[in-house]
């Protein structure tokens, strides 16, 4: 919706604040007096340069609506939250002597996937250049053009959000997905195989995936396209950063210590704290996927109900079997809850949401167990929670989606499914897209680490193992226990 | 001089120091330690996973006393450290050669 303002108002304001200083300043005829003036002066030119942007602003005639761009702007802030607070979850779970190392895995990626989204990642996810439904291109590199001179050019003509807007916020996505595979790998996996396993990772198997389910590409609701719905990355994060924990897990290996000398979590209010932290920027993940304000409220809504719920439905499960409601498990199961609605946080209504977030604790729970009855070492149950949440999340989807919810101008092929063959039509479609993803994101994940294993090691020796990665790694304690 | 080792329930240590103090002995030392004696460990459950914990934290106190003072410090302990459970923890008694104390070079009961 362009909106137009009175031409010629910016450079007059400009020339205004211009004339005055020059006045205020020539009125002065006292040396003291002046200075005091212009100090008084300095001060207020805090001010000076933002009237003169909101005047020039004025004069784009911006198309682009404000409350959109800054949902999603304080969505990208919450998002990149859940990066430090992932690495507070998974950093609870391990011995003290590796839990710098483990949330450094997270937490380092801010800066490696921040520089690498910017650089190439986003333009192969969001760039048309290839003409590709399986990978962008190589026009955006940079953020070449995206945005236009001043930032504020819309994603696409009549869309509302700013094109930098969105390449930020989808910025933070790039990074908190890698950062989820860090958990299936923690207290052996070297920090540089993990440096060169990421970088590969988002270019090679990130990047593809949005572009498949965002860009407009393969399994994604463009015309023309498979027709699968992903509301937040049901599939792109959640699916792809399992699955890829799984494969990693297997390739990588056990911990030594794993599973006859396992310990239990060394700081179990950082577990808490984390999924706290998760909750908190997973309304930013789903809500602000939206891409519009006025209706955001449904998403928000969804997402922190099925979390509740999530929280709820592993905690009863747990009182009723074991006897105790545990703080691991309602963090875990409020993460549960809001993997599982991240693919439909847009697409359904509230008793939907709550059957997504506790179904989905239900089948996380249960793979829990199942993963520790079989003894295989996905440490900290990535695949268990984000794989399998991932995947019953997006099954759901089909099944609860409602047909208000999914407009065919925004998703004209999921559209048209949901038309020809309703909700069970949209769960086959769902279900053919899940097993793509399965099946790309694995493979990819094999070659990546099978092609860096004939490079470098990609675990550290025993010893090191038996010492701690914290001082192997970066020559740090986390606890130093002579701090008097 | 004797060196009394108590291995004690950490809940019950204010009340010995005053059951301690009460009787003049002025001057101890309280540490966190883990231990299992015939209480053994317990069983903790963190996503499903049983972990057994056998060592349970405890705190040792150890405390130096002239040897008049011997049995009236263990009473003192004992009567404050007893709950009646398993895992109220042991007393050990042990002679000591000398003691001296660093500020002043003192030696001897006059330093304890």
């Amino acid at each position: 919706m362009p909106r137009t303002f009175p031409s010629g108002g910016a450079p007059s304001a400009e020339a205004f604040f211009a004339q005055i200083r020059h006045r205020f300043l020539a009125g002065i005829q006292q040396p003291q007096l002046r200075g005091a003036a212009f100090l008084a002066m300095a001060l207020g030119a805090g001010l000076l340069p933002l009237m003169a942007g909101s005047a020039r602003a004025a004069l784009q005639s911006a198309p682009t609506d404000g409350a959109d761009n800054m949902l999603m702007l304080f969505g990208a802030a919450l998002v990149l939250l859940m990066t430090p607070g992932l690495a507070f979850f998974y950093g609870g779970f391990t011995r003290s002597k590796n839990v710098l190392n483990t949330m450094m895995m997270s937490f380092f990626l801010m800066g490696l996937i921040g520089v690498l989204w910017v650089v190439i990642g986003y333009s192969l996810a969001f760039d048309a250049g290839f003409s590709s439904p399986f990978i962008g291109g190589l026009g955006a590199m940079f953020l070449n053009g995206v945005g236009g001179p001043l930032g504020d050019a819309p994603l696409a003509p009549g869309f509302p959000i700013s094109a930098t807007s969105f390449a930020l916020f989808q910025g933070m996505f790039a990074i908190i997905t890698p950062a989820l595979i860090s958990g299936a790998l923690v207290e052996r996996i070297s920090f540089k195989a993990w440096f060169w396993f990421c970088l590969l990772w988002s270019l090679l198997v990130y990047s593809p995936m949005a572009k498949m389910v965002w860009g407009g590409g393969f399994l994604g609701a463009a015309e023309g396209m498979m027709g699968a719905i992903d509301f937040a990355g049901g599939t792109v994060v959640h699916i792809a950063s399992g699955v890829a924990a799984l494969v990693a897990a297997a390739i990588i290996g056990s911990r030594t210590t794993w599973p006859a000398n396992k310990r239990p979590p060394h700081n179990v209010p950082f577990i808490l704290l984390g999924a706290g932290l998760l909750w908190f920027g997973w309304f930013g993940f789903n809500g602000a996927s939206m891409f519009a304000a006025k209706t955001a409220g449904l998403p928000f809504l969804t997402t922190t109900t099925s979390a509740s719920a999530g929280l709820l439905t592993w905690c009863l499960i747990e009182w009723f079997k074991d006897g105790k409601p545990t703080a691991v498990g309602a963090a875990t199961g409020a993460v549960a809850g809001l993997v599982g609605i991240t693919p439909a946080a847009g697409f359904v209504y509230m008793g939907p949401s709550i059957a997504i977030g506790a179904l989905t604790a239900t089948a996380c729970l249960i793979a829990v167990r199942i993963k520790a009855a079989i003894q295989f070492d996905d440490s900290l149950d990535t695949f268990m929670v984000h794989g399998v949440g991932g995947t019953i999340g997006a099954l759901l989807t089909g099944i609860f989606a409602a047909k208000t919810l999914v407009p065919a101008d925004y998703f004209p092929a999921a559209a048209k499914v949901l038309e020809e063959g309703g909700n069970a039509g949209l769960f086959l479609t769902q279900l053919k897209a899940v097993l793509f993803t399965y099946g790309f994101v694995g493979l990819a994940t094999a070659v990546i680490l099978w092609v860096l294993g004939l490079v470098m090691p990609l675990r550290v020796s025993s010893e090191d193992e038996e010492r701690g990665l914290d001082y192997v790694a970066h020559g740090e304690e986390a606890y130093d226990p002579m701090t008097n | 001089m004797k060196m009394i080792t108590a291995m004690v329930r950490s809940s019950r240590v204010d009340a010995i120091k005053n059951a301690l103090v009460a009787i003049e002995v002025v001057g101890m030392t309280v540490s966190d330690a883990r231990g299992f004696g015939r209480q053994k460990g317990q069983v903790e459950r963190y996503r499903g996973t049983e972990f057994r914990v056998d060592f349970l934290p405890k705190s040792k106190l150890v405390v130096v006393v002239q040897d008049a003072k011997e049995d009236a410090a263990i009473t003192a302990i004992l009567e404050a450290a007893r709950t009646g459970e398993i895992g109220d923890g042991k007393i050990f008694v042990t002679p000591v050669e000398r003691a001296i104390r660093i500020r002043t070079g003192d030696s001897g009961e006059i330093a304890i």
